[in-house]
C-alpha cells in the first residue's frame, strides 16, 4: 500500500472539516436532516477516541476503562440538570472536572501497574463505576435518567435547536483536536511518546515518567468528560449503558481501527465504524456479522489502521 | 571529598548475594573503573547507584547528599546518569531526536503543552553538539534502529551525557565492539577525562588500564581490592581471582 | 443468618467458582502459552451452551448431549484457531483484541440467525431435578452437586494433566518460557492447536452444565468473559493453579457477597442507603478484591512466568 500524497494527507482533516461545516445545508437541502444527528453522534464519539488515541497512541496505555470518564462526565451533567443546575457555563466545567478528578484517582492508583495488569485493572475500576451507576436508583439505576431537556447557554444559543447544538459540538471537537495537536508536538507530548518508546530510557534521562502519564490519563479522562457531557445532552438521556466494558471496548476498537498514534486516528475510527454501524443496519438486521467481518479484514489488511493505509511511511 | 560515596551496600536476591556490604569512594574528575568476573554483581551495583533498583541496606552519597532513597529521574536531575550495557534507546527516535529528548529533561520543565518542541533550535543544537562530541554527527538524522552497534553504543553514551552529568555510570561500554570501536570509545572517554567524573564497569582490560586512575575489583558481590592500577596488578587476591585468567601486557 | 443459609451460599460459590475455573483454565494458558488475549474464549462458552441446548432438544439424553456438545465445540475451536487464531500469534495484543471482539461480533450474529434471538430452554436432567438431603435438614439441588463433581473432576483431571504428563510438562514450559520452549524443540504449531482447543472443550463443559442454572442467550459470553479474566489476573497468568485459587475466590466472593451485603448493610446503616449500597457493593466486590491483590502481588497469586 503506498498511501496517499503528503500533501492530500496535509489536507484529508481540513477537507472534512469542511464537509463537516456545510453538512447541514447539504443534509437539508436532501431533505435527510436525520444525518445531523449522526453526524453529531460521529463527533461526540470521535471526541471521545481522540481523547482515549491520546493515552493509547501517544502514551501507549492500553485503558480499557475509558468509558467510566465518559459516563462521568454525562452523569456529571444530568445529575446537576436534574437537580435545577440548567446552564451550561457551570454544569459543563463541573462535570468535566469531576471526570478529569475521577481520571486522578484511577490513573494514581492505575499507572503504577504495567501491561496486562493495567488493562485489568482500569477495566475494574470501569465497571466499579458501572455499578454505582446502576446503584443510584434516585437517578434513574439500571433504567436510566431523563433529562428534562438540554442545558442552557444563552446568548442566542439554543441548543435544543438540532442545527445549532451540531455546530456546538462541532466547534468543541474542533478546538479540542488543535489543542490535542499542539499539545502532542509539545515537550510534554514529546515526553510522553518518548515514555511510550522506552520507559526506562526516559527515567534514565531525567523524566518523571509516572507524573507525565498520569498528566496525559487526567488530559484524557477530561476530554472523554466533555463528550459525556455532550451525548447527555444530544440524547436527553444518560443510563449506565455507557459506563458498560463493552463501551470501553468499543472505543479502544475505533481507536485502533482508525490508527494508534495518528493524529487523526480517533477521528477516522469513530466516522468508520458508527458510518458502518448505521448503513450496514440499513441492509441487514445481522450487521454485527458484517462489521466482524469488516473488522478482520482492517486487522490483516491495514495493521496500522486507515490512518496508518493512508500515510505512506510510519510517523 | 568523594563526589560518590558508598556505605555497605548490600543486595540479595532470595538466597543469592549479589552485593555484599560493598563501600567505595568516587573521587570527582578522574575515571574509577569496577572490575570483576561475570556474575560478579557489577550490574546489580550500577542499577542500585543508578536507582532502578533499591539496596536491601546501605546509604549511598552524592556530592554529600544521602540519595539511596531517591527516585532514578531525581539522581539524573542532580547529575548522576548511566548507560546501559545491553543498548537501551529509543529504536525508532533519530539519533537528533533521542539525545534532544535527554536535553530536554534537563532544560526547564516538560510541562510545556502548547509550544511545538521543533522551535526550541537551542535544543536541537545542543544535542547535535553532543552527538558530535561522541562521533555520531554525521549519523544524527538516522533512525537508531538504523546504526551500526557501535554507532548505538556511542549513542548510549551521548545520550548519558546529554543530561550534563557531573558522574557518569558506564555500564560496559566496549560491549560487542571490534578492536576499531573500542579504540574510538576509548579514546571518547579519555576526552570525556576531567570534565565528567566516570565510573566505568568493564571487562576491556586493555580500555581499564589505559584509562583508570583508579580500580576496584568485585568478586561475588564482595569488593576485594580498590586501589591506583598499578598496586591491583600486583595484588595477589585479584591475579588468582581475576586476573590470572587474562592476558595482561605489563 | 443460619448456618445452612451460609452452607448453601457457600456451595453455591463453589460450584460457581468451579466453572469459572473450567473458563479461566482455558483462557490463562492461551494467554499465557501463547500470549494472546482472546476475547472470543467468552463466545466459545456461548457455542457450548446452545449447541448442548439443541443436542439435548435432539437426543433427549442429557449424558448423551453433554460429550456431544463438548465434542461439537472443541471441533469449532480447532476450526477457529486454523482459520484465525495461529495468525494472530505473531501480532501485538491490540491486533488480537481487535479480531478476538470481531470474533465476538460475528459469533453473536450467527448464533441469533442460527438459533434466534430468544433464550434458549435448557433444562437439568430429570434423574438430578430433586434436591439432596447432605446432612439433616440441609437440601441442596442435586444438579448443583453434580457441577460441583464435574468441576473438582475437571480439576483434578487437569492438575495431573498439567504435572504427570509429558504434555503437561510441555505445557508448562510453553508458559513460562515460551521462545526456550521453542528452541528446546517442542513443536510449538501442535502444542499451540493442542492447547487452544483443550481450552474449547472446557468452555463448553462449563457452558452445557451452566445452562440450567443461568440463561442460555446471545451475550452470556461477554458477561462471564470479564469474570474469567479477573480470576486469571488474580490467580496470576499462565498458571492453571492460580486460575483454581482465584476462580475459587471469585465464586466464592461473588456469590456471598450477592447473599450476604445487601442484609449485613441494612443492619449497620439506614434501609435506603442499604438498598442502594448493597446490591452495588456487591457487584463491585469482586473487583474490589482483583485491585486489593494486585497492589499486594501485582503479577497476581501465583505467576507462571518468571
Amino acid at each position: 500500500m503506498s498511501g496517499l500524497p503528503p500533501r492530500l494527507l496535509r489536507a484529508l482533516p481540513w477537507l472534512l472539516l469542511a464537509v463537516a461545516v456545510a453538512l447541514p445545508w447539504i443534509a437539508q437541502a436532501l431533505d435527510q436532516v436525520f444525518y445531523i444527528g449522526v453526524a453529531r453522534r460521529i463527533l461526540i464519539f470521535a471526541l471521545a477516541a481522540a481523547s482515549l488515541n491520546l493515552i493509547l497512541g501517544f502514551g501507549g496505555l492500553v485503558s480499557l476503562g475509558h468509558a467510566a470518564f465518559f459516563g462521568v462526565g454525562a452523569y456529571g451533567v444530568g445529575i446537576l440538570m436534574v437537580e435545577g443546575v440548567r446552564s451550561a457555563w457551570i454544569a459543563w466545567p463541573l462535570a468535566v472536572l469531576a471526570a478529569a478528578a475521577f481520571a486522578l484517582a484511577i490513573g494514581a492508583v492505575s499507572l503504577r501497574t504495567r501491561g496486562v495488569y493495567f488493562i485489568m485493572i482500569t477495566l475494574a475500576f470501569a465497571q466499579m463505576v458501572y455499578y454505582v451507576a446502576v446503584g443510584l436508583k434516585t437517578y434513574g439505576g439500571e433504567d436510566g435518567l431523563n433529562l428534562p431537556g438540554k442545558s442552557q447557554v444563552g446568548l442566542g444559543i439554543d441548543l435544543s435547536h438540532d442545527i445549532t447544538f451540531y455546530y456546538v459540538v462541532l466547534a468543541l471537537f474542533a478546538a479540542s483536536m488543535f489543542l490535542l495537536n499542539r499539545l502532542i508536538d509539545s515537550r510534554f507530548g514529546r515526553a510522553l511518546i518518548g515514555v511510550r518508546e522506552n520507559e526506562s530510557r526516559m527515567e534514565a534521562i531525567g523524566f518523571a515518567t509516572y507524573r507525565l502519564r498520569l498528566i496525559a490519563f487526567v488530559i484524557a479522562g477530561a476530554l472523554a468528560g466533555l463528550a459525556g457531557v455532550l451525548f447527555a445532552n444530544h440524547n436527553s438521556f444518560v443510563s449506565p449503558v455507557v459506563l458498560h466494558w463493552t463501551q470501553s471496548a468499543t472505543l479502544v476498537i475505533m481507536v485502533i481501527l482508525g490508527g494508534i498514534g495518528y493524529r487523526y486516528g480517533g477521528l477516522y475510527g469513530a466516522a468508520t465504524l458508527l458510518l458502518l454501524e448505521e448503513v450496514l443496519s440499513m441492509y441487514t438486521e445481522y450487521w454485527h456479522l458484517a462489521l466482524g467481518v469488516l473488522l478482520l479484514v482492517v486487522v490483516f489488511a491495514a495493521p496500522r489502521g486507515l490512518a496508518g493505509l493512508l500515510t505512506r511511511k510510519s510517523h | 571529598m568523594a563526589l560518590l560515596a558508598v556505605e555497605r551496600l548490600s543486595k540479595r536476591f532470595g538466597g543469592l548475594v549479589a552485593t555484599e556490604a560493598v563501600s567505595l569512594g568516587v573521587e570527582p574528575g578522574g575515571v574509577h573503573a569496577l572490575i570483576g568476573p561475570n556474575g560478579a554483581g557489577k550490574s546489580t551495583l550500577i542499577n542500585q547507584l543508578s536507582g532502578s533498583l533499591a539496596p536491601d541496606s546501605g546509604r549511598i552519597f552524592f556530592d554529600g547528599e544521602d540519595i539511596t532513597a531517591r527516585a532514578m529521574h531525581e539522581r539524573v536531575a542532580r547529575g548522576l546518569a548511566r548507560s546501559y550495557q545491553i543498548t537501551n534507546v529509543f529504536k525508532r527516535f533519530s539519533a537528533l531526536d533521542g539525545v534532544a529528548l535527554a536535553v530536554q529533561a534537563r532544560s526547564g520543565s516538560s510541562l510545556r503543552f502548547w509550544q511545538p518542541v521543533q522551535r526550541e533550535r537551542a535544543l536541537f543544537d545542543q544535542a547535535a553538539a553532543v552527538l558530535d562530541r561522541v562521533g555520531l554527527g554525521a549519523r544524527k538524522d538516522t533512525p537508531a534502529a538504523a546504526l551500526a552497534h557501535g554507532e548505538q553504543r556511542q549513542l548510549e553514551v551521548a545520550l548519558a551525557l546529554a543530561t550534563n552529568p557531573r558522574l557518569l555510570l558506564l555500564d560496559e561500554p566496549m560491549a560487542g565492539q571490534g578492536p576499531d570501536e573500542s579504540a574510538r570509545m576509548i579514546e571518547l572517554l579519555g576526552q570525556l577525562k576531567g570534565s565528567v567524573t566516570l565510573l566505568l564497569v568493564e571487562h576491556d582490560m586493555d580500555a581499564v588500564f589505559r584509562l583508570a586512575d583508579t580500580i576496584s575489583v568485585l568478586v561475588y558481590g564482595r569488593l576485594i581490592a580498590s586501589g591506583p592500577p598499578a598496586a591491583i596488578r600486583a595484588n595477589e587476591e585479584v591475579r588468582r581471582a581475576y586476573l590470572g585468567e587474562e592476558e595482561v601486557t605489563p | 443468618m443460619s448456618s445452612i443459609l451460609i452452607a448453601e451460599q457457600i456451595l453455591n460459590g463453589l460450584q460457581f467458582g468451579l466453572m469459572l475455573f473450567l473458563l479461566a483454565a482455558g483462557l490463562t494458558l492461551v494467554f499465557g502459552i501463547m500470549d494472546l488475549m482472546n476475547l472470543a474464549h467468552g463466545s466459545l462458552y456461548m457455542i457450548g451452551a446452545y449447541l448442548m441446548a439443541t443436542l439435548l432438544a435432539a437426543t433427549g439424553n442429557f449424558w448423551l448431549a453433554l460429550p456431544l456438545a463438548v465434542l461439537a465445540t472443541a471441533l469449532v475451536g480447532l476450526v477457529l484457531e486454523v482459520a484465525l487464531m495461529r495468525h494472530l500469534y505473531a501480532r501485538d495484543h491490540l491486533a488480537q483484541v481487535l479480531a478476538t471482539f470481531a470474533v465476538i461480533l460475528i459469533a453473536d450474529d450467527l448464533v441469533k440467525m442460527i438459533w434466534g434471538p430468544a433464550p434458549l430452554m435448557l433444562n437439568a436432567p430429570p434423574s438430578l431435578a430433586g434436591p439432596v438431603e447432605l446432612l439433616p435438614g440441609f437440601y441442596y439441588p442435586a444438579y448443583r452437586l453434580l457441577i460441583i463433581g464435574v468441576g473438582l473432576a475437571a480439576a483434578i483431571g487437569l492438575y495431573l494433566l498439567v504435572t504427570r504428563t509429558r504434555a503437561g510438562m510441555l505445557v508448562r514450559a510453553g508458559a513460562s518460557n515460551r521462545e526456550m520452549a521453542a528452541i528446546m524443540g517442542v513443536r510449538v504449531q501442535r502444542l499451540f492447536m493442542a492447547v487452544f482447543v483443550l481450552g474449547a472443550a472446557l468452555c463448553a463443559v462449563a457452558g452445557a452444565l451452566l445452562g440450567p442454572v443461568l440463561a442460555v442467550e446471545v451475550g452470556m459470553g461477554e458477561n462471564i468473559l470479564i469474570l474469567a479474566l479477573v480470576v486469571i489476573v488474580i490467580g496470576g497468568i499462565g498458571s492453571i493453579r492460580g486460575a483454581f485459587v482465584g476462580a475459587l475466590l471469585v465464586g466464592l466472593v461473588d456469590t456471598a457477597g450477592r447473599a450476604f451485603l445487601p442484609s449485613l448493610l441494612n443492619a449497620v446503616m439506614p434501609l435506603n442507603v442499604a438498598a442502594n449500597l448493597g446490591p452495588a457493593l456487591a457487584a463491585i466486590a469482586i473487583y474490589l478484591l482483583m485491585a486489593i491483590v494486585l497492589i499486594a502481588k501485582p503479577t497476581g497469586l501465583f505467576p507462571a512466568r518468571g
